[in-house]
């Protein structure tokens, strides 16, 4: 189906129901319910991030985890993507189409001059390089290119910008032709009350295809090539193969992905800074990909929805809620749970992602997905005897 | 006029003289092996065939054309082949994907964007690795991982990604080295059936002299860096040239 | 020229902080063969040793004086350091003062302790890991430190004076013997740069001329061959590594009067400081020590006015363009070994 095998298949499908149904799927709670108010995600501002961070991060994998080059400056290209953006808000008007179509190439074209340098070397230095360009244009964009980035106010729209297609009724926040970003319709059921809103329908679409895109660049011979670099570079220039095109492809497809989710961004939020080319944000992505799983389909999806949905409920606990999960207990137990867990909360957050990134990297190399393929084959192997087929699992 | 042509080689690593004047001709069509004690220069040479070293002068002619200063990957695809000393291939990916990436590189060359359609598609890549997994009789093994094969299969998954390009010349840089005897018999016997097979220009590097006799059609020996014979091997045994520079150094 | 000495005078402070923690990544790549990207939080432990000390001696018990009163009459309370009280407000207050030199005795057993702990409990299971992993366990590492430092001492930059003998300029204009005044440079920058010069030379001494040393350099250069002698070559380096973090803790310590620090100071320090060791030549010495000076002095030069007017925007970024620029055209850096991290 689509060109997929079934197996690829059945998890597009998956993705996409996924995506589409979220505003339910991310309500399991009554809304007014205390549950409802710390664990519900199905609200448009957070699943916004959960969609567009997973292209990014899909992004991201299509360069880690298919060659194993760990680029540790992935964010400049999203930041670039969004500055792009708003810079079509500013010059054309608040439609998002040319915005996004722009974002996409002024990344692209900035990861061609990135990636033809930084992958004349491999390894850590290559980790290295992009760190330095990440680093850089960070820099660039708080000093000399102030005209172009506005510096540490942040670039956005103002009303004497030019806007030449802007009409007399046109909206004036971000719209796919008329169709307002951040007008969403509620629904009532019950106790519960989903949010269905455009913007995040247009991120969802994106994810969709993006998801989609990558399966089909990893089933590829161009995925095959990849995959055998990241494996053995000597017999792959040794078998004829030019590997540096190969890399530099993967390498701006992957930027092309990130200038797409900085886009995104910015259509949902009209507004960026250089903070987010900052070289933390580079190391969430790769946070991400680890977490769900390097060189797995579905795990970038997921990596990016876990650390996005724990941050927002990690920063959102406080002590008083603490207090109150724990009012069965004892009072000195529940005060001393209530210390311990402290820092962990609130404005803790980094340290739990962290905690997390270091338990993940030590215990679970392969990330969520081959966790959960372990503890799948535990129990296959269990119930059934013949377990040593020796064939190889394929990347998921 | 061989296939390959050496002429006049030379290569110096600071102040040590790694080849010096080297001249080598390999016939089409014959399995020419080159010998030499530890030092004499062989890898060097090697080396410089397949373009990952740059020699201070001399030409190295193959079928006609300079392969100097060309990267690795156009030599390959100008028809030579190599097998590592440890066998190099892709161990984290499938044996079927190790043979089907040289099927690519045959059809498609260096460099082709293949982004969107899956591999499966390809039906003529899949026929060609089949056939050649068929006929190293590996077919079985297609879907093991590769890393996870014996030495000697390694060596024989090896051989078939070079074989499946068809190369008009295939170089071995001591292809038996570390094996069991058992292994080593089994690395001659798939060699001279390779040879039988097919019309293909082989050239041994090689330590081995158990090997080397009962492959090569013709036999240079380097010593030093510089070519001291180029004979058949019956002409080889008992040389005294030969005899000088390997004394102490194996039975000959 | 006063001004050019000025800059190459305003670069050495900085590049002898870049040079102390390439020092340290270099010797724990070196032996350890691990890309340590917590090292610059070792550089923050180091500084927050210092603001520590500082709070420690600035303890203090409140006392109601009744020769005081406050504007309603009543006496006032005053605070009085325990430092003070048991040694007399003269050395009490001299010792206060001197809390940041102190604290270099009190850094060097912590960050032994700390170095020791982070090799034994994390490094140690990633010697066999992929070089991809290993700064993906230490960045990790790097990230909780900071937040841990975070939360015990808020992300506010923190104030921590040299003593106040070293506060003000010296005079190397007239040292030079040009005009009086003509350039003058922070006392205690000179001291940062004096005792960083001393730390590199002992550094350096030490792994000359004991034996110690000799089989840790042996290590870097051949580490299967050295273990094949029976050189239980494991302890070594993990007492290199405590080594390496005391360096760099010592670094940490000193900078604090000239930047106060705070949770981030490491990953600032961390990112720049691999620029260094990239630049220098993974794997070599002398390079960190050389590239270290080099660019901080570049920096410095880059952002006179001059050079800034000249090109906008180059102070920000020349670390990050040499080292590109390094990279490409001298791949093992300015003396970097063959066959360092090239698989």
């Amino acid at each position: 189906m689509l060109g997929l095998n079934s197996r690829d298949f059945k998890l597009f499908i998956i993705v996409c129901i996924m995506a589409l149904a979220a505003p339910i799927l991310l309500n399991p709670f009554p809304t007014a319910s205390a549950m409802g108010e710390s664990f519900n995600a199905g609200y448009p501002a957070l699943m916004q991030r959960f969609v567009i961070f997973g292209i990014l991060v899909i992004g991201f994998n299509i360069l880690f985890g298919l060659t194993g080059y760990l680029s540790f400056g992935h964010a400049a290209f999203l930041g670039v993507g969004s500055y792009a953006a708003v810079w079509m808000f500013k010059l054309l008007s608040y439609n998002v189409v040319p915005a996004i179509i722009l974002s996409v190439i002024v990344a692209g074209l900035f990861s061609v001059v990135i990636g033809y340098v930084s992958l004349r070397r491999s390894g850590i230095y290559f980790s290295i390089l992009t760190l330095a360009f990440a680093q850089m244009s960070y820099q660039l964009a708080y000093s000399v290119f102030t005209p172009l980035t506005n510096g540490e106010t942040g670039l956005q729209v103002y009303n004497d910008d030019p806007q030449i297609l802007m009409g007399e009724n046109s909206p004036t926040v971000p719209h796919f032709f008329g169709l307002e970003m951040n007008a969403q319709s509620v629904v009532d059921v019950a106790g519960w009350s989903f949010t269905f809103q455009n913007g995040y329908y247009l991120s969802a679409v994106f994810l969709i295809l993006a998801f989609y895109l990558s399966i089909r660049i990893f089933r590829s011979p161009m995925g095959l090539m990849l995959r055998a670099i990241k494996s053995n570079q000597t017999r792959m220039s040794y078998t004829g193969i030019n590997t540096k095109p190969y890399m530099l492809a993967a390498f701006v497809i992957s930027g092309m992905y990130a200038g797409l989710a900085g886009g995104l961004l910015a259509a949902m939020d009209p507004l960026t800074g250089a903070e987010r080319m900052f070289w933390t944000a580079s190391g969430e992505i790769v946070v991400m990909a680890i977490l769900g799983g390097v060189g797995t389909l579905i795990g970038p999806v997921l990596g990016a929805g876990i650390i996005k949905y724990l941050e927002n409920i990690v920063s959102k606990i406080n002590d008083g809620i603490l207090h109150n999960w724990f009012a069965f207990m004892p009072d000195w137990l529940d005060n001393a749970l209530v210390t311990i867990i402290h820092p962990f909360i609130g404005k803790g957050w980094h340290l739990t992602l962290g905690l997390l990134f270091m338990a993940v990297v030590i215990f679970l190399p392969g990330g969520l997905v081959q966790g959960g393929q372990k503890l799948g084959g535990l129990f296959r192997r269990k119930k059934t005897d013949d377990a040593a087929d020796g064939a190889k699992t394929p990347a998921e | 006029m061989g296939i390959l042509e050496v002429k006049g080689i030379n290569k110096r690593f600071g102040g040590l003289q790694a080849l010096g004047d080297v001249n080598l001709s390999v016939a089409e069509n014959t399995v020419h092996a080159i010998i030499g004690p530890n030092g004499a220069g062989k890898s060097t040479l090697l080396n410089v065939l397949v373009g990952k070293l740059i020699p201070d002068s001399g030409s190295v002619m193959f079928d006609g054309q300079s392969v100097l200063g060309r990267a690795p990957h156009e030599i390959n695809q100008m028809g030579i082949s190599r097998v590592f000393q440890t066998p190099e291939i892709f161990s984290d990916l499938t044996v079927f994907e190790n043979v089907m990436i040289p099927c690519f590189a045959k059809r498609d060359g260096a460099f082709q964007m293949n982004a969107i359609g899956a591999v499966t598609g390809h039906g003529d890549i899949k026929d060609m690795a089949e056939a050649i997994l068929a006929d190293v009789n590996m077919l079985d093994k297609r879907q093991m991982t590769a890393s996870s094969m014996s030495r000697g299969d390694k060596r024989r998954l090896e051989m078939a990604m070079c074989l499946v390009q068809e190369p008009r010349l295939l170089l071995l840089d001591e292809p038996t080295a570390g094996m069991a005897r058992a292994d080593t018999n089994n690395t001659i016997d798939l060699l001279k059936e390779i040879k039988e097979k097919r019309d293909i220009t082989m050239a041994i590097i090689e330590h081995d002299m158990h090997v080397v006799f009962s492959l090569a059609e013709r036999i240079t020996v380097l010593a030093q860096g510089m070519p001291l014979v180029e004979e058949t091997p019956e002409n080889i045994k008992g040389h005294p040239k030969v005899r000088e520079a390997y004394l102490g150094e194996a039975q000959v | 020229m006063d001004a050019f000495i000025l800059q190459i005078l305003n670069g050495l402070d900085k590049g002898s902080a870049y040079a102390l923690i390439a020092l340290g990544l270099t010797l724990i790549f070196g032996t350890l063969g691990v890309v340590n990207f917590a090292h610059g939080a070792l550089f923050m432990i180091g500084a927050f040793c210092a603001v520590t000390v500082q709070k420690l001696l600035g303890l203090s018990f409140d006392v109601i004086d009744p020769t005081q009163t406050d504007f309603l009459g009543n006496p006032l309370k005053v605070a009085i350091p325990y430092v003070e009280a048991w040694f007399g407000p003269a050395i009490g207050g001299a010792i206060q003062d001197w809390s940041v030199p102190l604290a270099i005795l009190v850094v060097i057993p912590v960050m032994f302790l700390v170095g020791w702990a982070m090799e034994r409990g994390l490094i140690k299971h990633f010697y066999n890991r992929p070089h991809a992993d290993q700064i993906l366990v230490t960045f990790g590492l790097a990230i909780v430190i900071g937040e841990i430092i975070k939360a015990f001492f808020g992300a506010n930059p923190i104030q921590t004076p040299a003593p106040e003998v070293f506060i003000g300029t010296v005079d190397v204009g007239a040292w030079l013997g040009m005009d009086p005044g003509s350039v003058a440079y922070p006392t205690w920058r000179m001291v940062y740069f004096f005792f960083s010069a001393i730390i590199i030379a002992a550094v350096f001494a030490f792994l000359q001329f004991t034996t110690f040393g000799m089989v840790v350099r042996a290590g870097m250069a051949d580490r299967e061959t050295v273990g094949l002698l029976g050189i239980d070559i494991d302890k070594r380096f993990t007492l290199m590594f405590g080594l390496a973090a005391a360096v760099a803790g010592m670094a940490g310590v000193m900078y604090t009067p000239i930047l106060s620090p705070h949770y981030n100071i490491g990953m600032d320090f961390l990112v720049l400081s691999f620029v260094v060791v990239v630049v220098g030549g993974m794997g070599s010495l002398p390079g960190a020590v050389l590239a270290g000076f080099l660019l901080g002095i570049l920096q410095s030069f880059a952002s006179m006015n001059e050079v800034k007017a000249l090109i906008p925007g180059i102070d920000q970024i020349i670390i990050y363009l040499v080292a590109i620029i390094i990279l490409l055209t001298r791949p093992r850096g300015l003396m970097g070994r063959k066959g360092v991290m090239e698989d």
